[in-house]
C-alpha cells in the first residue's frame, strides 16, 4: 500500500476500535477475535475518524507528544493497518 | 509448592469470550450437531432479564466478544433486544446462525440493534446440502442472505461443517464461497461430540479424503490470498498432539447454556462435574469460585503422562470431554496424544471406520442411518439412559 499524506483513513466498518478498561489498552475487535494495541498504536488509531488526513494525524501526534520526526513510525503503522484491513480510505 | 488452585487463582484472568447459547430449539436437525444429546431437557430457557444480567456481569469482568448461538438463536424473539444491550455494553457482537428464519427485515433490525457480525453456517442436513450445492431453493435463500450480509456491511464469515458425506465436494463448496464473496471461510471439520459422536461411523472422513481435500483447500488459500481468509482444520482424530482445548479450562471461554448453566466449554455439560447456574450465582462467582470452573485449572489435576510432560503448557493435556468420552476419566490425557496409553485404541477405531467407509463406498454394506438431531430422538435417548 502506497500511502499518500493527503489520504483520509477511516476505520473499516467490519472492524471495531475501542478502549478496553479491563485490558487497560485500546483494542481492535473483529469476528471472534481481538488485537491489543500498544500505547502508540492506540494513539494513532484514535485519530483515525474519516475526517483527518494522514498529514494532519502526524502533525497532531507531533504536537501532542512534543516530538518531531514521527512520520516514519506513523506511516509504518498505517501500512500494517491498511494491509490487515482495519482501516481504509474514505471515498 | 503451592497447594492446588491457589497459584492459579491469584493470576486468574477474566473471561474474554461469552458464548450465549440462547436456545436449543432449531428448525434444522443436523446429524453433526455438537449440541448435547439431552437437548430435550433444556426447556427452561433463561429470560431476557436473566441474559441482560449475565451480559452485564461478564462485560464488567472484561469479556469483549459475545457469540449468540444455539440451537438457532433466531428462534428467540428477544434476539434484537439482547444484541442491542450487548452492543450498548461494548461487546463485539457475533451471531452464529444457519440463516434459516432470516430475512431482510431481520437483518436490518439486527444491524440497527448494533450487531457486528453474522456467521452463516452451512450445516443443513444432507438433503439440504445437496440442495444448495445443486442450486435449488435453499441455495437461493442462502445466496440472498449472503448478498444482504454484504449489502449491510457485515463482515462475511461462512462456516461449513465438513464430514465424510460432503468432503469430496470441497471444491464446489469453495467455489460457492468465492461466488458469495466471503471475507472469511471456516472449513470446520466436524468435532465428534454430542450428536456427531453417535454418528461418527457415518461422518468421519478417511485419510485419503482428507489428503485430497487438503490439496484443494491449499489451492484456494493461495488463490484467494488477500481477498478471503480460508481456514481449514482437519479432525484431531488424525493428529498426534491434541488441540489446546479452549485455550485452557476456565481460561478465556465462558459458555452459558440455555437453562443458565455456566460452562468452561459448550461440551462440558456431559462431564460428571457440578457446574453453577447463573440463576443462582453471579457470573463472577461462577468463574472464580465454583468447583466446576476450578476443576481443571492449572496443572495439579493432571495424571501421567501429562503431569511430567514438557508440552503441558502448550496443550493443557488436550480436551477434557474427549478424555472422558474415550477413557471414562476426564483427568486423563486426551487419547489424540500419541503419548496416551489409549492412543492405539483411537487409531484402531479410526481404522475400523475407514474400513466401514470403504465397504460402504463399494456397496458391500449398507450405511447405517444417521441419527438426526431433534427433540424426539433426544427424548428417546434420555429415556433409554434412564432405563439402563
Ligand atoms: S448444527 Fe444444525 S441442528 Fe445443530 S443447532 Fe446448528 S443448525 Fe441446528
Ligand atoms: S502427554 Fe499430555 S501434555 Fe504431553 S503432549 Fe500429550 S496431551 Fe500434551
Amino acid at each position: 500500500m502506497n500511502i499518500n499524506k493527503a489520504d483520509i483513513p477511516e476505520i473499516a466498518p467490519t472492524f471495531r476500535f475501542q478502549w478496553e478498561e479491563v485490558q487497560d489498552c485500546y483494542v481492535v475487535l473483529y469476528p471472534e477475535g481481538m488485537v491489543k494495541l500498544s500505547g502508540s498504536a492506540g494513539e494513532i488509531m484514535k485519530r483515525i475518524n474519516g475526517e483527518h488526513s494522514v498529514d494532519t494525524i502526524i502533525k497532531d501526534l507531533e504536537t501532542t507528544f512534543s516530538e518531531n520526526k514521527l512520520e516514519d513510525d506513523v506511516i509504518k503503522f498505517l501500512e500494517v493497518a491498511y494491509d490487515t484491513g482495519w482501516i481504509r480510505n474514505k471515498k | 509448592m503451592t497447594p492446588a488452585g491457589l497459584e492459579t487463582k491469584s493470576d486468574l484472568k477474566p473471561p474474554l469470550w461469552l458464548l450465549a447459547e440462547l436456545t436449543y430449539r432449531c428448525p434444522l436437525q443436523c446429524p453433526y450437531c455438537s449440541n448435547p444429546l439431552e437437548i430435550a431437557k433444556y426447556q427452561n430457557e433463561l429470560s431476557t432479564e436473566d441474559w441482560v444480567r449475565v451480559m452485564q456481569q461478564a462485560r464488567k469482568m472484561g469479556a469483549a466478544q459475545i457469540g449468540f448461538s444455539g440451537g438457532e438463536p433466531l428462534v428467540r424473539p428477544d434476539l434484537e433486544e439482547l444484541v442491542q444491550e450487548a452492543r450498548h455494553l461494548g461487546y463485539y457482537t457475533n451471531l452464529i446462525t444457519s440463516g434459516v428464519g432470516m430475512d431482510e427485515a431481520r437483518i436490518k433490525r439486527l444491524k440497527d440493534a448494533g450487531l457486528d457480525h453474522i456467521q452463516i453456517s452451512f450445516q443443513a442436513s444432507d438433503e439440504e446440502l445437496n440442495n444448495f450445492l445443486g442450486g435449488t431453493k435453499t441455495f437461493q435463500h442462502k445466496k440472498e442472505m449472503a448478498r444482504l450480509v454484504k449489502a449491510y456491511e457485515y463482515p462475511m464469515v461462512l462456516n461449513i461443517v465438513i464430514h465424510r458425506k460432503n468432503i469430496d465436494q470441497i471444491r464446489d463448496i469453495l467455489e460457492m464461497t468465492v461466488e458469495l464473496d466471503a471475507d472469511y471461510v471456516e472449513l470446520a471439520s466436524t468435532q465428534y461430540y454430542g450428536w456427531s459422536r453417535i454418528n461418527v461411523d457415518q461422518l468421519l472422513p478417511t485419510r485419503e479424503q482428507l489428503a485430497r481435500a487438503e490439496i484443494v483447500a491449499k489451492e484456494y488459500q493461495e488463490r484467494m490470498k488477500g481477498k478471503s481468509r480460508i481456514i481449514y482444520v482437519i479432525p484431531d482424530y488424525f493428529e498426534n498432539r491434541p488441540k489446546p482445548c479452549m485455550n485452557g479450562w476456565g481460561a478465556i471461554f465462558l459458555t452459558i447454556a440455555p437453562d443458565g448453566t455456566a460452562l468452561p466449554c459448550h461440551e462440558a455439560g456431559q462431564l460428571p462435574i457440578d457446574f453453577p447456574n447463573v440463576k443462582e450465582v453471579s457470573v463472577e462467582e461462577a468463574w472464580k469460585d465454583s468447583p466446576g470452573f476450578n476443576h481443571f485449572r492449572g496443572f495439579e489435576w493432571m495424571k501421567e503422562p501429562c503431569r511430567s510432560c514438557d508440552e503441558k503448557e502448550k496443550d493443557f493435556g488436550g480436551c477434557r470431554c474427549q478424555a472422558f468420552m474415550m477413557t471414562g476419566d476426564a483427568a486423563n490425557t486426551d487419547p489424540v496424544c500419541d503419548k496416551s496409553p489409549k492412543h492405539q485404541e483411537l487409531l484402531d477405531d479410526v481404522e475400523r471406520i475407514e474400513k466401514l467407509a470403504a465397504q460402504e463406498a463399494a456397496h458391500q454394506v449398507e450405511a447405517k442411518p444417521l441419527v438426526f438431531r431433534n427433540m424426539k430422538n433426544s427424548k428417546q435417548i434420555v429415556k433409554e439412559a434412564a432405563d439402563v
